[in-house]
């Protein structure tokens, strides 16, 4: 029962970890029809840019639970320079081109951005944390559950995914804003010939989405040292959710990720060596029986 | 290198020919040119890939300054500088296949040296075969290379990782003979899963009545290990076993470290030794740390070692860690195999009392060595290295045996301390020839 609990807790972690990470990637798609590959760079440039935050912060002396808003701070400010850089100086050219075209070039700039992390950050990797050792990730403490004690950060990342989970949600179904776009995903020309600028919704979506992955990053790197290639390991995660939920779906993207956190944390507890094999055997049954994921829906209407 | 009969042969076809090849290609060696291949970027890089890079470009310069300790006196190699291109290992083992295609047939190097990833070596190795082209592995562990293969123009003049996991195994018994129960962690990889495959079947072999509780293989650069440090803690093992680097290492040991996981596990890191000095504070203390052979902290005193500890700070400012030393050993592997070889030209072409042809006979035997020469001279050699002698005994002579240490930590005044360091000889720990190291452990060690 214990190890079940247990379970339950790794799963639900892990599967917001993914969430957060993944959610990004499938706005974007939803939304543009674009399968951003840079967004594993983004992800990369959130991490290393909340060292560099962090590292100022605690060379300053500055109290270390301020740190967190150093990665929020990173998380924002990769996403405003990111996004729209990406968007209006190079996405905007491509739109009307086919998918596959637009993968091609998201994983030229996913390469380009790689070198850009080694040029900037050098190869070696970092580390978040202070003086003495402190980090984000074990300035909150511990809590006990089921005899193991978990740190606290783990339900900031928990709270974090529910937050940017519920706040998708209610702009897309709540507010004017959330309807042009769920005219622009129904259909682009016909909302562009009603006056709504798609321009404009392609600019804000593609911002958002970048400084989503970018709080993944951000959240990742006080529990990780930070190296180069880091976002190509996340990519492949992201792509097997997004997947897994349909592409484009924001419930599927909450659900393929609470399905593999699930399997997965399942599979460590008690079948260690089918770990890896786990999360792509739930990928290819979904696939079987839905070949576009579990929230494809009707092929129109996408988030 | 390249004056064998066959370019001859077609030196004098060209110069038949009547094309202007045939100046460039009179057989005046001006320099050796080195192809050397390590991580330069990606996760391996920090902690094996540039410390490598670095230690050959000190190395490289040292010895063309000719200022390395005797034996290696001699300017550069056999008195030719040496000249370096250094390549990128990342990329996996297709592209470092192509990638060394290109540094042979493009680049015309007389040499390559490197590879870190065990998937490289088992990758490269083959097509060095194929291009005949002398080739130095450095720093992988697998022991497939030589035991699954037998290859004239490969050498490894390190000794693979079955003594790594042996000898750890042995350290922990020997230190903890009480040890019930044990875990691992270890990445889902060829080195990963080696690794772990010889610490099982050595701990069943030498203590069986030890429970093997269960082997965590994460994803390589899987980053997150929550749900394994959980499981791990919930089953209490005594030990747990770990091969993990690099990245993968320090994000477990920063997830593992605030939920007490060490509290009542004690670690066993194989290949920790890199990490001492990165990760102050979040080693604890009694983890026992190798640094697959008798390199860095465990390196015997010797001027080979105080030699490439200055010439390394010089550049890094940092001590050399075992990549480091790895890399000191492939270079004055190769010079050693040169230098042997042109002495073996020499005295054995001396013409006694023969006056015909004398001065032809000289000049032959002074002309700098070719590959097959070196390669003769290569196999079965035993040299000095900063970690200790190195003798290529194994894979018919192609492949290095070294004895290994291992110690355990302690943290103190800000930095981690090795003590209790035991020294393993190289018999004790590693296979004998022609029998693969699964066989060798499961046999009970056994030796003819």
């Amino acid at each position: 029962m214990n190890q079940l609990f247990a379970v339950l807790i790794d799963g639900i972690v892990y599967a917001s970890w993914l969430f957060i990470i993944a959610v990004g990637l499938t706005l974007i798609y939803g939304v543009m029809k674009i399968l951003n590959i840079a967004h594993g760079s983004l992800y990369a440039l959130g991490a290393f840019t909340a060292v560099s935050f962090c590292s100022a912060w605690f060379n300053h002396n500055y109290a270390a639970a301020g740190s967190f808003a150093m990665l929020a701070a990173a998380a924002v400010v990769v996403g405003l320079i990111f996004g729209p850089l990406i968007e209006r100086g190079l996405l905007r050219f491509m739109y009307g081109k086919d998918e596959v075209v637009l993968v091609l070039v998201t994983y030229a700039l996913f390469l380009i951005l790689e070198d850009v992390i080694k040029l900037v950050w050098g190869v070696d990797p970092l580390l978040v944390q202070g003086p003495n050792g402190e980090t984000p990730y074990s300035v909150l403490g511990n809590f006990e559950a089921s005899g193991l004690s978990y740190p606290y950060y783990n339900l900031v990342l928990v709270g974090v995914a529910v937050a940017t989970g519920a706040a998708l949600t209610w702009v897309l179904t709540r507010t004017r804003n959330g309807k042009l776009l769920i005219a622009v995903i129904h259909d682009r020309e016909m909302s562009a010939a009603m006056g709504i600028d798609v321009g404009r919704t392609y600019f804000v979506t593609f911002t958002v989405g970048a400084m989503l992955a970018a709080v993944g990053g951000a959240l990742t790197a006080p529990t990780v040292s930070v190296v180069t290639g880091m976002g190509a390991e996340v990519i492949v995660m992201a792509f097997a959710v997004v997947v897994i939920g349909g592409l484009g779906s924001l419930p599927g993207a909450a659900l393929g990720a609470f399905i593999v956190g699930m399997v997965r944390a399942a599979s460590i507890h008690y079948k260690p060596e089918l770990e890896l094999f786990s999360v792509y055997l739930v990928m290819a049954v979904v696939l079987i029986v839905r070949p576009k994921g579990l929230f494809s829906g009707a092929e129109v209407r996408k988030i | 290198m390249k004056i064998g009969t066959v370019l001859r042969g077609c030196v004098a076809i060209t110069a038949a020919l009547g094309i202007s090849l045939a100046a460039q290609a009179q057989d005046k060696k001006t320099s050796i040119k080195v192809g050397f291949v390590t991580f330069l970027s990606g996760p391996a890089a920090g902690p094996f890939g540039v410390p490598a890079k670095v230690a050959a470009e000190a190395i490289v310069e040292s010895l063309n300054a000719g200022k390395a300790p005797p034996p290696y006196q001699t300017k550069g190699i056999g008195g030719l500088p040496i000249e370096m291109v250094i390549i990128d290992e990342a990329g996996g083992a297709t592209k470092q296949v192509s990638e060394y295609r290109t540094l042979v047939q493009r680049q015309d190097v007389d040499v390559v040296i490197g590879y870190i990833g065990s998937g490289d070596c088992l990758a490269v190795a083959p097509v060095a075969e194929e291009l005949k082209k002398l080739t130095v592995l450095l720093d992988c562990g697998t022991p497939r290379v030589f035991e699954d293969a037998s290859y004239k123009y490969v050498f490894r003049t390190r000794p693979h990782a079955t003594m790594d996991a042996v000898a750890a195994t042995m350290y922990l018994l020997d230190n903890r003979p009480a040890v019930k129960r044990v875990s691992g962690i270890n990445q889902n990889y060829a080195y990963g899963q080696d690794s772990w495959n010889d610490f099982e079947a050595t701990i069943k072999t030498l203590k069986p009545a030890v429970e093997i509780i269960s082997s965590q293989m994460p994803k390589f650069g899987a980053g997150q290990y929550g749900a394994e440090i959980s499981a791990l803690i919930s089953s209490a093992p005594d030990v747990i076993h770990s091969s993990l680097w690099g990245g993968d290492l320090e994000a477990f040991m920063l997830q593992a470290q605030p939920r007490d996981l060490f509290k009542s596990s004690q670690l066993v890191l194989v290949a920790g030794e890199p990490y001492l000095h990165r990760l102050p504070g979040k080693i604890p203390d009694g983890t026992i740390v190798g640094a697959r052979g008798t390199n860095g902290v465990f390196a015997p005193d010797s001027p080979f070692k105080r030699w490439l500890v200055e010439i390394y700070k010089a550049k890094a400012n940092l001590d050399p860690n075992y990549p480091a030393y790895s890399t000191a050993q492939a270079f004055l592997g190769l010079k050693a195999a040169y230098e042997k070889a042109m002495r073996d030209k020499i005295s054995s072409a001396i013409p006694m009392g023969a006056a015909k042809n004398v001065k032809e006979e000289m000049e032959k035997a002074y002309s700098p060595p070719n590959q097959e020469e070196i390669i003769a001279a290569f196999e079965k050699l035993t040299f000095d290295s900063p970690s200790g002698k190195v003798k290529m005994t194994l894979g018919k002579g192609h492949q290095a045996v070294m004895g290994t240490a291992y110690g355990t930590t302690r943290f103190e005044n800000g930095v981690v301390k090795v003590g209790n360091i035991k020294y393993y000889d190289a018999e004790r720990v590693t296979p004998p020839e022609g029998v693969t190291s699964l066989d060798w452990i499961k046999s009970g060690f056994k030796r003819p």
